[in-house]
């Protein structure tokens, strides 16, 4: 069994006088303990939703709901867990990490504060003895000298070492799966291969698995074991990372890959870009979301959703007139 | 910090001068001269002649700047024309009254704005949320004297539950030590007199605090809302916190800022508030003395009242410095 | 093909909604949001009574607010404790000078609507000055332009504490007490909050993206202030206003009160009536409740609108 299994999330906003949304619509992927799983899309494609609902962060108001089942550790759905009980889940078991550093952190509490306070909930650890564990946390993501940093206040660190600090909170109790969402976003590009580096390192260390959220195939080239990618809150293509890349077969997937410019392609060779934007969708019922985008658009793709076609070596994509097949592939 | 509030301390120095140039020639515009200032209306020419003669009126400017400065530092503020007293020493008298006036508005006001903006925030959408809005609404459009008369003519005159006027029931004979009611009752051991005095600052501590009050519900709720909606929150809430934990160190800790700033900028109203309060509820603090000041133009009592709230509005904007850098690491560092 | 042409269809108007919320400017996405929010309703049809009352108040009062009546007929005798109310002559009674009181709420609202509206005019106008030559010279930059920021909004810090009370003292030993007295001093309270808003705004949008994009198309400075800066600032100016009308309105009652008012009461102003009425509330409360009424709901119509529209107007609430 996975460790995290997730079965037709889904996940509507209502709001009176508006039209329901649908942010996520039967999401389902599955979490291997020391494993990386890509979810891959644009912004608005449903991906930071899908991790707000696993960690039960979703604003609990009316109009806001939540279906479908997140089976984590084989027993508990993380969708269904009372309040009370996933407090003691988020941070012990469950840890996320979020995308902009600075406002993720509490502006007016020194660092060294927002770390013990985890160790102090979870692990009942309190003054001498957490002060330690949080500068060996520092230590272990890779800030220097942090007896010092631990008094110190956001403002007063630079962006990588705010983003080491949220890592450090996030691992503070050694979760057994944490939730990255575009963790390197709001990085310069050498930093960003350094936290990349860090967190490949803590999964390989402790074995935690590690749900990579990313609009940036880089990153997904670079760190994750399978890849999920999204549009419009469905998945349309899901499979290991090379097959993906080498081949392919949703026209979303392959307009990703094609509007990323390569060294190795010819000169002369245009980028390729998806026309339009997010916002030029179909509701699914009517047919494949991505046609009114889609340069490989035929007449079945209105009408009816696409059904996800499952291919060899669990490569399965959403579409009905996909890319050809071109090179083997071994996964 | 002692370093930080000594530097508030010189920065004050600037402000303090600004404002005596102010009150100088505020004090030579007036109709009349400073000598009217002093003798008010029935000084006769000799009378006159002799103190623009001591005042030293004939001579430069900035001698004339210098001497008054001189006599404001020395709190020699003259007499006061109606009561012919010293001002200081009524100051002295009835100031006490209006700041125990003031402090049990203010604590009215924090003690239960906050916790109410904060649950009016949390509970957004509510009844108890749609109440605070709109009471607050309410309590910033009645003029506070009015609200006075109706506290005053419903819970004392009709219900009888509170006394509806003065600081403290006189047959208690209670002793004085710093004119300050309560605080001579806790001193001298009196609990009855400290007691009666806080039960007499009940309904015109409730009436000053209307428009605190509401504009303190307001801003704390504003001030939530938008902390609530920070990507530090839902951290604090990623990390299994308990709800007490947030509540406190990354809710209210960042919420404060704009309240500690709306509280200091309140303090100068309240000092008017507390005029009007004291008159309808013939509290002997500064409020009738003032009142009576005015319509007799006796200005050496108004000149004092501008003293004292110059102080006060300096002070209280310390404090407000003071604990905002306590509260926000960011503003220490500049 | 009917799937076919369907699509198109659907593709169409997806695109043409896009254009349509593209071309809602600013101020009518937020007259739209305006007239849908029932507190900006309720505050407008209050200030519209009140604005007609203002107008037409004079014509329609059925006595003369300056007329003893009562005093010459002999029924009332303020001294002796007897003012008489409600009556089918007199719908709201006489006040301690024997004039009637309905006549005197109606004549009251034109001059309560003045002094708000010429207190608030005072401080608009010093607020805009001394906010916008701030604005401008921070803006300007450089060492005299920073300098000279600085000592305006250093000055404007000691305004934005001192309070009226104070402020209408210092006037009314130097002009006396009057009714100009309390909206001089009403006016200058709100100077700071004025010259503020206006140096915030003027900072905020002259460090804009379009101004750069603007500034870098080789538009004039003027030019840019005019069409950019000015018409953006408006808004909040706008909201602010009304709002200091509902304040400026409580504020100089509260004056009256302390007597700093107008001392010839003839003049039938809220306000200056509230006050009056403070030695007969044993005898007849009517006399201070119908007159802090109508400021209460007045404020309140000020107060209601001015939050509206500044929600209506507030880019982070805007979907």
């Amino acid at each position: 069994m996975p460790l995290l299994d997730v079965k037709d999330l889904s996940v509507t906003f209502a709001r009176r006088g508006q039209r329901t949304v649908r942010a996520v619509d039967g999401v389902s992927f599955s979490v291997e303990a020391g494993q990386v799983v890509g979810l891959v899309g644009e912004s608005g494609c449903g991906k930071s939703v899908t991790s707000l609902a696993l960690m039960g962060l979703l604003p609990k108001q009316r109009g806001v709901t939540v279906g479908g089942s997140a089976i984590f550790a084989d027993d508990t759905d993380l969708l269904k867990t009372d309040e009370r009980t996933m407090r003691d889940i988020r941070g012990r078991d469950v840890a996320m990490i979020f995308q902009d550093p600075l406002s993720s952190l509490n502006p007016v509490v020194p660092i060294g504060v927002q770390v013990t306070e985890v160790l102090t909930r979870h692990r009942g650890m309190t003054g001498d003895a957490a002060r330690k564990e949080a500068t060996d946390l520092l230590n272990k993501v890779g800030i220097p000298d942090p007896t010092r940093r631990l008094k110190e206040y956001p403002h007063q660190l630079s962006g990588g070492m705010r983003q080491r600090a949220l890592i450090a909170m996030a691992v503070a109790c050694k979760p057994r799966l944490l939730i990255a969402d575009e963790p390197t976003t709001a990085l310069d590009v050498t930093i960003q291969a350094q936290i990349l580096e860090l967190l490949r390192g803590l999964v390989r260390e402790s074995g935690t698995a590690l749900i990579m959220i990313t609009h940036d195939l880089g990153v997904v080239a670079g760190i994750c074991d399978t890849v999920n990618v999204l549009y419009a809150g469905r998945v349309v293509e899901s499979a290991r990372r090379k097959p993906l890349f080498a081949e392919p077969r949703h026209p979303y997937t392959h307009g990703l890959l094609g509007s990323v410019p390569r060294l190795d392609s010819g000169r002369g060779e245009k980028l390729h870009a998806i026309r339009g934007s997010v916002r030029d969708v179909l509701p699914w019922p009517d047919g494949c979301a991505f046609a009114p985008r889609c340069d490989r658009q035929v007449d079945a793709c209105v009408g009816e959703p696409p059904a996800l076609v499952e291919g060899i070596h669990r490569h399965a994509y959403r579409c009905v007139n996909p890319e050809p097949a071109t090179a083997e592939v071994s996964s | 910090m002692i370093r930080f509030i000594v530097r508030r301390l010189l920065q004050l120095i600037p402000t303090l001068f600004g404002l005596s140039i102010l009150l100088f020639t505020w004090l030579h515009r007036l109709p009349g001269g400073p000598e009217t200032a002093i003798l008010g209306e029935r000084g006769t020419p000799e009378l006159r002649a002799q103190i623009r003669a001591n005042l030293g009126l004939d001579e430069p400017i900035l001698v004339q700047y210098g001497r008054f400065m001189q006599r404001m530092l020395k709190l020699d503020l003259g007499t006061s024309i109606s009561t012919k007293r010293e001002v200081t020493t009524e100051f002295i008298e009835r100031f006490p009254g209006t700041v125990e006036l003031t402090v049990m508005a203010m604590i009215i006001a924090i003690g239960v704005g906050i916790p109410l903006g904060y649950l009016a925030a949390r509970r957004r959408g509510s009844f108890l949320d749609s109440a605070s809005v709109g009471g607050s609404l309410i309590g910033i459009c009645v003029p506070v004297f009015f609200l006075a008369y109706v506290l005053k003519a419903i819970f004392s005159e009709q219900l009888h539950l509170f006394p509806s006027s003065g600081r403290q029931d006189p047959t208690l004979g209670a002793t004085r030590i710093t004119n300050f009611f309560v605080l001579d009752g806790l001193m001298t051991r009196e609990w009855d007199a400290a007691l009666d005095a806080l039960w007499h600052l009940v309904l015109p501590g409730i009436a000053l605090a209307s428009i605190p009050l509401a504009i303190i519900v307001r801003i704390t709720r504003a001030s939530v809302l938008e902390v609530l909606s920070e990507d530090y929150v839902r951290t604090a809430k990623s990390k299994g916190l308990t709800e007490s934990t947030i509540r406190g160190r990354h809710i209210l800790r960042n919420a404060m800022l704009p309240i500690v700033t709306v509280i200091g900028l309140l303090t100068g109203g309240l000092l008017s508030g507390a005029v009007l309060t004291e008159t309808v509820f013939a509290f002997s603090g500064i409020g009738a003395f003032l009142k009576d000041a005015i319509s007799n133009l006796d200005y050496p009592v108004l000149m004092g009242f501008i003293m004292i709230i110059a102080v006060v509005y300096l002070l209280v904007n310390l404090l407000v410095d003071v604990s905002y850098s306590l509260i926000d690491p960011r503003v220490r560092v500049r | 093909m009917s799937v076919k042409t369907d699509k198109i269809d659907r593709l169409s108007e997806l695109s043409a909604v896009k254009q349509e919320e593209q071309g809602v400017s600013l101020w009518t996405e937020a007259f739209r949001r305006l007239r849908r929010s029932p507190s900006a309703i309720i505050g407008a049809s209050i200030l519209l009574i009140f604005v007609i009352v203002a107008i037409i108040g004079p014509w329609v009062a059925p006595y003369s607010p300056t007329d003893t009546i009562g005093i010459r007929e002999g029924v009332v005798k303020s001294g002796q404790g007897i003012i008489p109310g409600a009556s089918a002559e007199h719908w709201l009674g006489y006040d301690h000078q024997g004039r009637d009181l309905f006549s005197r709420m109606l004549v009251g609202a034109r001059q309560t609507l003045l002094v708000g509206v010429i207190s608030t005019l005072i401080g608009l106008t010093i607020g805009a000055i001394i906010g916008g030559i701030a604005g401008a010279a921070a803006g300007l930059g450089g060492r005299v332009g920073r300098w000279v920021d600085n000592v305006l909004m250093r000055f404007v810090d000691i305004m934005l504490a001192l309070p009226s009370l104070l402020l209408a003292v210092s006037i009314a030993a130097l002009l006396g007490a009057s009714l100009t007295t309390v909206m001089i001093a009403v006016g200058l309270v709100s100077v700071p909050i004025f010259a503020r808003l206006l140096r915030g705004a003027m900072l905020a949008q002259s460090g804009g993206d379009y101004v750069l994009a603007a500034t870098s198309l080789g538009v004039t400075r003027r030019r840019i202030a005019l069409t950019h800066i000015v018409p953006n600032s408006l808004a909040p100016v706008i909201v602010q206003a009304t709002l200091t009308l509902a304040t400026a309105i409580i504020e100089a009652a509260a004056l009256s009160f302390l007597g700093l008012g107008n001392p010839d009461s003839s003049v039938p102003e809220w306000g200056v009536m509230l006050a009056d009425a403070q030695s007969y509330l044993g005898i007849r409360p009517g006399l201070a409740i119908y007159p802090a009424l109508g400021i209460i709901i007045t404020a309140l119509g000020f107060t209601l609108l001015g939050e509206a529209m500044r929600e209506a107007l507030d880019p982070k609430l805007r979907k």
